[in-house]
């Protein structure tokens, strides 16, 4: 089991207190009727999937209850940090 | 290639079976092919031969990063059934179904296809109106599928409890009697060499680092660890890797690869006779000839390509495993391991054409691939050889994520594939 540093809490906790959110950063588009089909596409379904260090999304569900964002490598697991919400990308 | 048969294993018996010929030849990359497929599990040496077998192309090369079958094709617990909602999926799974009958004959190889029936057991309400659902649908189909009151389906598997004060009590079960196991690692083996024998050169430790593509975009070749080599036609049928190869091409990919975890028993005299899923508290069973228990979990949370996952998922699955069989309590479990899979958002396979000329995908099968083996390398090979999808795979094209024409069995076959 993967521990997870929570960057509200300030602990590092087992993976059960947490729920995978997917990847970090997609932002919801601003004016969705004028979204074509490809735009749709690549906000709904395109992932990166990347092999190596992936921006991914965690919610600290059986503690503060809150979302923030991770960089964790897919190929080791280890997370390299976690940093709050509407933080920029890192 | 020798014939196997029941005087080739006499005559062999008298030389102490010391004179088998080795089953394959270790292939070294040509130049140029007419055909590449990228990645030797069943899915890409199934998609080899049917080249080779029925669409008469046979300069082929499979290419493997690894040894062959020690992907999914090696991970997974073999079970077959074809009992899906739609009608699409209904179609493809059955066609696979259809070519696993008689494959052993085909292939001159034993892939231990067993017809045991898989058992999907029915805990509250939801489940039984659902599996009827299916039942009626599969049966429209051409499928078959029964419902089985809890009595009879105890009948059918004496070591289940139909105990009314279980915890996931059983209120009945859909039987699909075509349904069960087949060998995984033979169906590699046969059709590497069935495919082998026909012309096919199979190369493995060979990674594909690069795909070439032509100033009209058109596939040149792939780049791989042993050199550049030619093709116009490549086939990429690559499990949890997919979207990597893909990248090369420039494509990115609606999938992402998680880790999915199964695990065997110590091995015991037969009490299994056949496959038993629980879609509810996630749980799958059957019985191998070599006697251990083989049991499949359910997937990790996160994306990862580790080929390994944590401990809480299995002990999730055994907990089920131990209410619904209870004689399996003292049960020792003797390996676990993890696979990656390639996950779409509807949890239908990607099978066909992709916007760049020549390359072809095969991906996005999920957690349920191997049922499918047979039948997926057929329609590869179809879509390569004829450069467009046989009717069967037609709908499972990657455009469906743009016009939105998806084959949602994400719903249909809850978690269980």
């Amino acid at each position: 089991m993967i521990l997870i540093h929570c960057p509200y809490c300030d602990e590092t906790l087992p993976e059960l207190e947490f729920a995978y959110a997917g990847e970090a950063h997609i932002a919801r588009p601003l004016d969705p009727s004028g979204l074509s089909d490809e735009d749709w596409e690549r906000y709904l379904f395109i992932r990166a999937n990347p092999r190596g260090r992936h921006n991914e999304r965690w919610r600290h569900v059986h503690g503060c209850g809150r979302f923030f964002n991770a960089v964790r490598d897919t190929v080791t697991d280890k997370f390299e940090l976690t940093y709050k919400a509407g933080e920029p990308r890192k | 290639m020798t014939r196997f048969s029941a005087m080739s294993l006499f005559a062999k018996a008298l030389g102490n079976h010391k004179t088998w010929p080795e089953l394959w030849p270790d292939a070294q990359p040509k130049a140029s092919y007419d055909a590449i497929i990228v990645g030797a599990g069943g899915h890409g040496l199934g998609a080899a031969y049917y080249l080779a077998k029925k669409y008469g192309i046979t300069n082929v090369a499979v290419i493997e990063k690894g040894w062959l079958g020690g992907g999914n094709t090696g991970r997974n617990t073999t079970i077959v059934r074809s009992n899906y909602l739609y009608d699409e999926s209904a179609h493809l799974y059955d066609h696979a179904v259809k070519l696993w009958d008689g494959l052993s004959q085909d292939l001159n190889f034993n892939v231990m296809y067993s017809k045991r029936g898989v058992m999907m057991l029915a805990h509250n309400v939801h489940d039984v109106q659902s599996f009827q659902r299916h039942i009626h649908a599969n049966r429209l189909n051409g499928v078959d599928n029964e419902w089985l009151t809890p009595e009879q389906a105890k009948e059918y598997c004496p070591p289940l409890s139909i105990d009314p004060g279980a915890r996931h009590p059983v209120l009945g079960a859909a039987l699909q009697r075509r349904g069960g196991t087949a060998r995984h690692d033979s169906v590699a083996w046969g059709y590497a060499r069935a495919a082998s024998a026909l012309g096919v050169d199979i190369i493995q430790n060979c990674a594909v680092t690069g795909i070439r593509r032509g100033a009209n975009g058109a596939i040149e070749g792939v780049e791989t660890t042993r050199g550049f080599i030619a093709s116009k036609k490549v086939g990429v049928s690559a499990a949890g890797n997919t979207s990597v190869v893909m990248q090369m091409a420039g494509l990115d990919f609606p999938l992402e690869s998680y880790p999915l975890q199964a695990l065997v028993s110590e091995p015991i005299k037969p009490v299994f006779p056949c496959v038993v899923m629980s879609n509810t508290v996630h749980a799958y069973i059957s019985q191998s000839d070599k006697g251990e228990l083989v049991i499949g979990a359910g997937t990790d949370q996160y994306v990862s390509y580790s080929q390994r996952g944590a401990l809480h998922i299995v002990e999730h699955t055994l907990a089920a495993i131990c209410e619904i069989f209870p004689m399996f309590r003292r049960m020792r479990m003797l390996r676990n391991w993890g696979g990656i899979v390639d996950v779409t958002p509807d949890r239908s396979p990607i099978l066909g054409k992709t916007p760049v000329p020549g390359l072809y995908v095969n991906c996005g099968w999920g957690t349920g691939g191997f049922k499918a083996t047979p039948g997926a390398g057929d329609l590869l090979a179809y879509t390569m050889a004829r450069d467009e999808p046989h009717w069967i795979n037609a709908p499972f094209n990657l455009d469906r994520f743009r016009n939105g024409r998806l084959i949602d069995e994400a719903a249909a076959a809850a978690v269980a594939h």
